[in-house]
């Protein structure tokens, strides 16, 4: 491992001077309360700018971005981002604006503001969009806050339980418990499905409503939507869309359709805006018109062609976030969404799911395949031909995969699966390039046979080797100290 | 798999001793194996009412997150601080570390539980 920076640093390395302020010094004792005072100067590393530089660098070039490679990250919709949504989001009148600027000097910028939740709600067969929210569990959050106002608003205050399925993202218990809701889970099928009578048997007037991903994390798409939309609204509850998959249906299918109230929606998936590092992402939430008073303030409207800032919505939940959202991020999908088109965005959506089958259908004969069937933009494997008589895991795998030069799949989720791997190869691979993944798995299911060790003792060939995840779980060590 | 005889079991890979009112709690050898490394018990507070079949606590392993469902509707007497330091107890011994003790309110919920074969064919029926 190469060294922290704090340690590389040399003594007086750092030797540069700013120029005068030209103002009086103010006394800090004067301006500063004692308990905020610092009494020894922090010990921050003494490096000098080519010194920083080089360290940054290098350090950049051990990250995996879809830049370097396929990242065939299951849920996560790992897709190129166009370098021309970068150009779009840096064009001056958009980048270097002032969020407090008055409405009538930025009406270029809040004019796609207004038709980027206009062309959401059209996207995704909703009424309105706040495009608030800074991701997708922001986006959750802000969602389930709007199941709940709607709920109060009603004067029913007995639904103090939301419904996540089996098969959810982590997020979504999270999200409805940060708000105080109960979870219950409902089972899935042997179709890997929401299992109906479960959801029936469930469904209650404590139940406020049902969060769903479709297609679900098994990459399925739920047939039975429209009955389970029937059952959650018979009810009294509504039904949320979690957008995470949203790459399956984009341009086909409609979530306002299926039955849906309210969706949110992950920028930084569907609609091409780097992930993680790269980010920030973005999380708009959408909602059908019985919903509409409940969106957080402001949205942005029209008003004879003038666009403005619209704070006079009593029911709002208020604020989701500082100023407007991750307004970058949203020229940056606006840029995608406009590049694209309707067509283009099914094409990119048609593709994905082909290339999901394809991969499925090529790595049918080396791994198990759980739920072998059509499948939507992901499907799952698991290691189960590989466990006799060697005990190959799906981590080892995994791990092995780095050594081909790979970011692995998603593993150990959805948690239904035992030892899961979750392949989404998006629209943007080529036939080749999904070729040499297809080999490398065949490969490393070859090695699984013949050489175990090789997978046992995977990566070999990567800056760090296996690291101890339980200990790094169970003893973490999360700051560096000075020795 | 070890399955001890004189326990009774949840489908969802729960165990619990019954001595009277009292039932010690805790999770299955086939739990803590599928699980893996568990690295987190998030433990039921004390004086907690628990109804049968819903959440009790949360077991983290560096694999997958689980719900701890309670086997029987009561009230929390004591809980097993000593997994919050070493949640790793649970792979070592599943059945000498209990989660926690449960008053039972209702007998004839233990009715619904199955018993030692009973899980042991329900659980093979599982791989």
């Amino acid at each position: 491992m190469s060294k922290l920076i704090f340690e590389k640093g040399v003594k007086g390395s750092n030797s540069f001077s700013l120029p005068e302020a030209g103002l009086a010094q103010p006394d800090i004792n004067q301006t500063l309360p004692p308990i905020f005072l610092r009494h020894q100067a922090p010990d921050l590393p003494q490096i000098s700018e080519v010194e920083a530089v080089r360290h940054y660098t290098e350090l950049s070039q051990r990250a995996y971005g879809v830049d370097n490679g396929f990242y065939p990250l299951g849920s996560c919709t790992m897709k190129y981002s166009p370098k021309i949504n970068e150009w779009a989001a840096r064009i001056p009148g958009l980048a270097a604006l002032h969020p407090y600027q008055a409405p009538e000097t930025i009406q270029g910028a809040l004019q796609l503001y207004y038709e980027m939740q206009e062309i959401l709600a059209e996207i995704t067969g909703m009424d309105g969009f706040t495009l608030q929210p800074a991701a997708g569990a922001h986006g959750e959050m802000v969602g389930v806050m709007i199941i709940k106002a709607y709920h109060l608003n009603n004067g029913d205050k007995a639904r103090t339980k939301m419904m996540v399925p089996d098969s959810a993202h982590g997020t979504n218990p999270a999200t409805a418990n940060m708000i105080g809701f109960d979870v219950i889970e409902v089972k899935s099928n042997p179709r890997g499905l929401v299992d109906l009578d479960d959801l029936k048997s469930k469904m209650n007037e404590e139940v406020a409503g049902l969060m769903l991903t479709n297609p679900n994390t098994l990459g399925l798409f739920e047939e039975e939507i429209e009955d389970i939309a029937a059952i959650v609204h018979e009810a009294g509850g509504l039904l949320y869309y979690d957008g995470a998959n949203l790459n399956g249906v984009v341009g086909v299918a409609r979530p306002g359709d299926m039955g849906f109230d309210l969706v949110h929606v992950n920028l930084h998936k569907t609609f091409s805006t780097p992930h993680g590092g790269g980010g920030p992402g973005s999380g708009p939430v959408g909602v059908k018109a019985h919903l509409l008073p409940f969106l957080p303030i402001p949205l942005v409207v029209k008003k004879e062609e003038q666009y403005t800032f619209d704070y006079d919505r009593p029911l709002s939940i208020g604020k989701a976030k500082n100023f407007y959202g991750n307004f970058g991020v949203i020229v940056k999908a606006y840029a995608y969404i406009k590049a694209l088109g309707g067509e283009g965005l099914k094409d990119a959506c048609q593709n994905a799911v082909l290339n999901a089958n394809y991969m499925r259908h090529q790595l049918r004969e080396d791994y198990n395949i759980p739920l072998d069937r059509l499948c939507k933009h992901e499907f799952i494997i698991n290691s189960k031909k590989q466990a006799d008589p060697h005990g190959i895991s799906t981590m080892d795998i995994a791990k092995r995969l780095i050594d081909y030069g790979y970011h692995p799949p998603t593993v150990y989720f959805p948690l239904i699966i035992s030892e899961a791997m979750m392949i989404e190869p998006t629209e943007t691979e080529s036939k080749e390039r999904m070729d040499d993944f297809i080999a490398a798995m065949k490969s490393i299911a070859k090695e699984a046979k013949e050489t175990p060790e090789l997978l046992l003792g995977a990566p070999h060939n990567a800056v760090i080797r296996r690291v101890d995840e339980v200990k790094a779980a169970r003893k973490p060590v999360v700051k560096w100290e000075a020795p | 798999m070890n399955v001890p005889k004189k326990l009774l079991y949840t489908k969802e890979h729960e165990w619990i001793k019954v001595n009277g009112d009292r039932g010690h709690v805790g999770i299955t050898d086939y739990a803590q194996h599928h699980l893996g490394d568990i690295v987190f018990v998030e433990l039921p507070e004390l004086d907690e009412e628990v109804a049968q079949g819903e959440s009790m606590g949360v077991i983290e392993s560096v694999k997958a997150v689980a719900t701890l469902f309670s086997p029987v509707s009561g009230r929390i007497l004591e809980v097993n601080e000593e997994l919050e330091e070493a949640p790793e107890l649970l792979n070592e011994d599943p059945y000498g570390n209990w989660i926690a003790i449960v008053e039972i309110t209702e007998q004839s919920e233990l009715d619904d539980l199955i018993s030692a074969d009973e899980y042991k064919s329900y659980c093979e029926t599982l791989e």
